[in-house]
């Protein structure tokens, strides 16, 4: 009986994830179109190749934080560091360089291990300390801004001509850090679909105790997310030295870990973990680089943009909750029937061969922890 | 869901704390203690910090923090979370600043209009979260961001006007006193404001809040109605920073960067006070204590004359060590759950 109830909500629920997806490219679309038919009415034309480049420059730096981002919310976790982390990150990048290009792997290699090196720290004090993952982060960012502003009093460092080609250089329209964001993301989508570390993420932000109760080792998951949103975070820092030529610490005040947060949720990635992916999350960041575009050829306010965005991340996301809230309801009527409709007392006989099943797993759990002390 | 669990507590663990946490509820001793230590490091520092007048000077620079915690609490405590409270702070002042222009006329006026604001944000931050369900994260970023944005465009970055005399009372006046030389009108508020948070926490609207943020199913199913519970709740966190708006109007001025970066410390003090982000544990007091223990933490890198720029970092570790000290203390009743267990099956 179990087995048929699950393949009927199994069914439709993965037909509609999919259509999530859809919806948010449906919805970069419209943004598209939209803005494409305002643009023009007012004189320009929002597909030149000039806006196109500006748009995508625009998503590059976005879309490597989002990224990172994505894997720390399927954990059902959260980074409100990477701003941070992005700012060091170039300040290092660029100082480590500076200005020979026969020290560039050098100056990569600094800072994926210092940004691995934060993420990792992250990750220990959520799933070794039992800190949430708001004040952790919150915290860490406190500490970088604190050692940031100590160290630093200005722009810092320099970069070679040859690592500024990442910032400035193109193929075709695309900008190359917007062709090498993209792979990024290919990268994740197949991180994700593909590998164990990726599925685990999705268990572990559906239940973290499920999960764990699967024999998933819950921390070493988180840790790998925030290592890995940590390093994204540090790849947007190198290209931030690589536009300015030189490291800067006051990019953390530009909000990027709110903003990042706002382009995974829009991408419709659940904010409580376990449902989404990088592919709605690379339509999000297109949408917000979409609008900011929008808004500067029409000369808006850039006040008035900030009220915008915040009116349409908050639509996007009512729209999204009305077809999870339809879902849920769905199931929930599907389980109530069952209970309901003469399963409840007929449920009883069947219960011991389950429960006794639960008993052993449990029992096995037990042996474990007690094997461990 | 906030009794204190005497019982299982750790016979390692201080005796100050464990006769705190039985006064004050599980996993807020750390705030008690933490708050004791920081005030003796001050006094040590600068033993003039105890006089009366001094200590009212830091209740009238700790009062806006502590309103806007205890507003905060309402929210966490329900599970939620509200990040528009930094902007709607900003953004009152801003508005008093411009409608009241100098005039001591409009003072009630204008005050009346402020909670007006006030409720309405709340409201709409609770009929989105609750009606349209939105994750509150988002909803009160996205609140946040429009607050800003509109705050910014009216004013054009340079808020213009003046707050009246009568206005800027609560905020730094008070009544002169032959000890203390002048009792802060703040203090008073402040007290007034506790009081109403204890007794409202201790009515069924306050059990009802906790136990939706403990589990909304099972408070829904018991006849709870959630979204209005909720909703209450993140009004109540606007008025709170409203009167906040009030305090911080008459205690700084006008800026155009007033507001900024409070609903992180507001957050911060919550959690600081053992409140747990997710909803459901907690008690007011300790979210209080948690906002006094913020600004104390200022105070001292003020004695130790700490460079400005190294405090941040320093809140930073004491934020995430407080909070994994209190969560260690919590997690000790469970059954411990260990990740790194060796597992029979690989796969």
């Amino acid at each position: 009986m179990s087995t048929t109830v699950d393949t009927a909500t199994a069914m439709p629920s993965r037909r509609r994830r999919l259509g999530t997806t859809e919806l948010v490219y449906m919805a970069l679309l419209g943004v598209v179109v939209i803005g494409a038919v305002i643009v023009a009415i007012s004189g320009g034309n929002l597909l030149s190749t000039a806006n196109t480049v500006e748009m995508l420059s625009r998503s590059s730096l976005l879309g490597f934080v989002a990224l990172g981002q994505t894997f720390v919310i399927l954990c059902r976790s959260l980074d409100l560091s990477v701003g941070y982390v992005m700012a060091l990150s170039s300040l290092i990048g660029a100082t480590t360089m500076a200005g020979d290009p026969a020290r560039i792997p050098l100056g990569i290699a600094a800072v994926v291990l210092v940004a691995g090196g934060i993420g990792l720290a992250n990750g220990l004090i959520i799933a070794v300390l039992k800190v949430n993952p708001f004040i952790t982060t919150l915290g860490m960012g406190l500490i970088i801004k604190g050692y940031l502003d100590t160290r630093y009093k200005g722009p810092a460092g320099a970069v070679p001509e040859a690592f500024r080609q990442f910032g400035y250089t193109r193929i075709g329209f695309v900008p190359l850090s917007a062709a090498v964001m993209l792979l990024a993301m290919a990268a994740g989508i197949a991180y994700l679909r593909t590998s164990r570390t990726g599925y685990h993420m999705y268990a572990v932000g559906g239940s973290e105790d499920v999960a764990r109760l699967s024999g998933i080792r819950t921390g070493r998951v988180m840790i790998t997310a925030h290592v890995l949103c940590s390093i994204a975070a540090g790849v947007a820092g190198l290209l931030i030295a690589a536009r300015f030529g030189t490291g800067s610490a006051l990019v953390y005040s530009s909000g990027y870990e709110l903003d990042s947060i706002a382009a995974v949720v829009l991408g419709g990635t659940f904010l409580m973990g376990g449902r989404g992916g990088v592919a709605g999350t690379l339509a999000g960041v297109l949408i917000l680089a979409e609008l900011d575009t929008v808004f500067n050829v029409l000369q808006v306010d850039p006040f008035f943009k900030e009220v915008l965005r915040g009116v349409v991340i908050i639509a996007a996301v009512a729209i999204y909750a009305r077809r999870q809230v339809e879902r849920r309801a769905t199931r929930a009527r599907f389980g109530g029937d069952g209970d309901d409709g003469g399963t409840g007392p007929g449920r009883a006989p069947d219960r011991p061969p389950d429960s006794t099943a639960g008993g052993a797993d449990g029992d096995q759990v037990v042996a474990g922890h007690g094997g461990d002390r | 869901m906030t009794a204190p669990r005497p019982a299982h507590r750790s016979s390692g663990a201080s005796r100050v704390a464990g006769v705190a946490s039985a006064l004050f509820g599980g996993g807020s001793a750390t705030v008690f203690a933490l708050l004791i230590v920081i005030f003796a490091g001050i006094f040590a520092m600068n033993p003039s910090f105890m006089e009366p007048p001094s200590l009212m000077a830091f209740i009238k620079n700790a009062a806006p923090l502590v309103v806007l915690a205890i507003g905060q609490y309402f929210v966490i405590v329900a599970g939620e979370l509200d990040l528009s409270v930094g902007s709607l702070v900003g953004t009152q002042v801003v508005i008093a600043a411009a409608l009241i222009d100098g005039e001591e006329s409009r003072t009630g006026p204008v005050l009346l209009l402020m909670l007006v604001f006030g409720v309405l944000v709340g409201l709409v931050n609770g009929l989105i979260t609750t009606v349209l369900k939105v994750h509150s994260l988002i909803t009160t970023l996205g609140m946040m961001l429009v607050l800003y944005g509109a705050n910014r465009l009216w004013t054009g970055g340079a808020p213009t006007g003046a707050l009246s005399e009568a206005f800027r009372q609560p905020g730094r006046g008070g009544v002169e006193m032959p000890v203390v030389r002048l009792l802060p009108w703040s203090l008073l508020i402040l007290v007034a404001v506790v009081i109403a948070a204890v007794v409202v926490m201790r009515r069924p609207y306050g059990r009802v809040l906790i136990a939706v943020g403990d589990n909304e199913q099972a408070a829904a199913f018991s006849g709870v109605r959630v979204w209005q519970v909720r909703t209450a709740a993140f009004v109540l966190s606007s008025v709170m920073a409203t009167l906040a708006a009030v305090l911080i109007g008459g205690y700084a001025g006008v800026t155009a960067q007033v507001g900024e970066g409070l609903e992180f410390a507001a957050i911060t003090a919550v959690v600081l006070g053992g409140v747990v982000l997710g909803g459901g544990r907690g008690t007011v007091i300790a979210a209080m204590a948690g906002a006094l223990t913020v600004e104390a933490l200022f105070t001292l890198f003020n004695q130790l004359s700490l460079p400005s720029t190294i405090r941040p970092a320093a809140q930073g570790l004491i934020i995430i060590a407080a909070v994994a000290y209190a969560a260690r203390e919590r997690s000790q009743p469970a059954p411990p759950v260990d990740d790194a267990r060796p597992e029979p099956a690989r796969s």
